[in-house]
């Protein structure tokens, strides 16, 4: 399976996430947010970090680079479109994902691990995945998910809510929401679910000495199911 | 000509900046501070004599970049 992880400036997840995706057999390629086009891929990749300083909103710069008309293009296509925290701020930011990441209610940068409940399996994700719910690591100031009452009700309609912030146990609440997102969403898909963007960062949940490896579960999945 | 936008969150929109000022105010006793609400402002120098156009074009940028209409509201001034 083939991939491309877009580097923008001031990315900063770009390598952890080459080596995560080489780690379990992708081809991965790099590619600078200046470039025209996009190498054949299965997957496009749109790292965490802190795109152009985070200046203006979260992901709104790159959201207008250069290399974004092929994601978009890529996307409208069909193609798995993954991204990883400031990659979810700047899907929402070009509207292949709907609503906004704000600032955390608490006005904290966040760094800790975080457990996430699937709650769709319905996709070239999640499907056939052995556990339902991960401890994966989030480490944002802006992942308080919001979006008007009508992109809700169409996100719940449409089984679009990927996955939600819970306890160990699965308990979703105010005690297991760590930045105030609603309904406790941490990440969501478009409306054919091959764009997916998450707050979580699977690639830093891949080694089992130095973090748990729930994060290799997801990238293996995503292999199995591509098979 | 420069064109002048303020970007402001939407009614409803949680703003918990402008929460933290406005407690930090009545904490330094402005109290009768009831509410504060956060916003961007942009003085944007367009190449344009026509004051019509000009801010039509603003209008557009504002639509495409300055504001995100998910939260937030604009006003040219």
């Amino acid at each position: 399976m083939r991939s491309s992880v877009i580097i923008f400036p001031g990315s900063n997840c770009d390598r952890d996430m080459d080596v995560a995706l080489k780690k379990f057999g992708f081809k991965n390629q790099m590619v600078w947010h200046n470039d025209q086009s996009i190498p054949k891929s299965d997957l496009i990749v749109l790292p965490g970090g802190f795109s152009y300083g985070d200046y203006l909103r979260c992901g709104s710069i790159a959201s207008k680079s250069k290399i974004i008309k092929s994601v978009i293009d890529f996307a409208n296509s069909g193609g798995l479109v993954l991204g990883i925290c400031n990659g979810f701020q700047i899907l929402t930011e070009t509207g292949l994902l709907n609503g906004i990441l704000q600032q955390n209610k608490f006005l904290n940068f966040i760094c800790s691990n975080v457990f996430i409940k699937v709650k769709d399996k319905q996709n070239k994700y999640f499907r056939d995945l052995k556990k339902d719910i991960l401890e994966l690591h989030i480490a944002h100031n802006e992942g308080n998910y919001f979006c008007s009452d009508d992109e809700l009700k169409s996100l719940e309609d449409n089984n679009q809510i990927a996955v939600t912030y819970c306890g160990e146990d699965g308990a979703e609440n105010e005690a297991t929401n760590p930045n105030g997102a609603i309904k406790n969403i941490a990440g969501i898909f478009n409306k054919n679910k091959n764009v997916l963007g998450m707050m979580p960062h699977p690639e830093r949940m891949i080694d089992k000495y130095l973090s748990g490896e729930d994060g290799s579960l997801f990238f293996k999945n995503i292999l199995d199911n591509f098979k | 000509m420069k064109i002048k936008v303020i970007v402001t969150l939407k009614n409803g929109v949680l703003d918990p900046q402008g929460k933290a000022i406005q407690q930090t105010l009545n904490g330094m006793n402005f109290g009768n501070v009831e509410d504060v609400r956060q916003g961007k402002y942009f003085e944007i120098e367009v190449k344009e004599k026509d004051e019509k156009k000009a801010k039509s074009l603003v209008d557009d940028m504002c639509k495409k970049l300055l504001a995100n209409l998910v939260i937030e509201d604009y006003k040219i001034v």
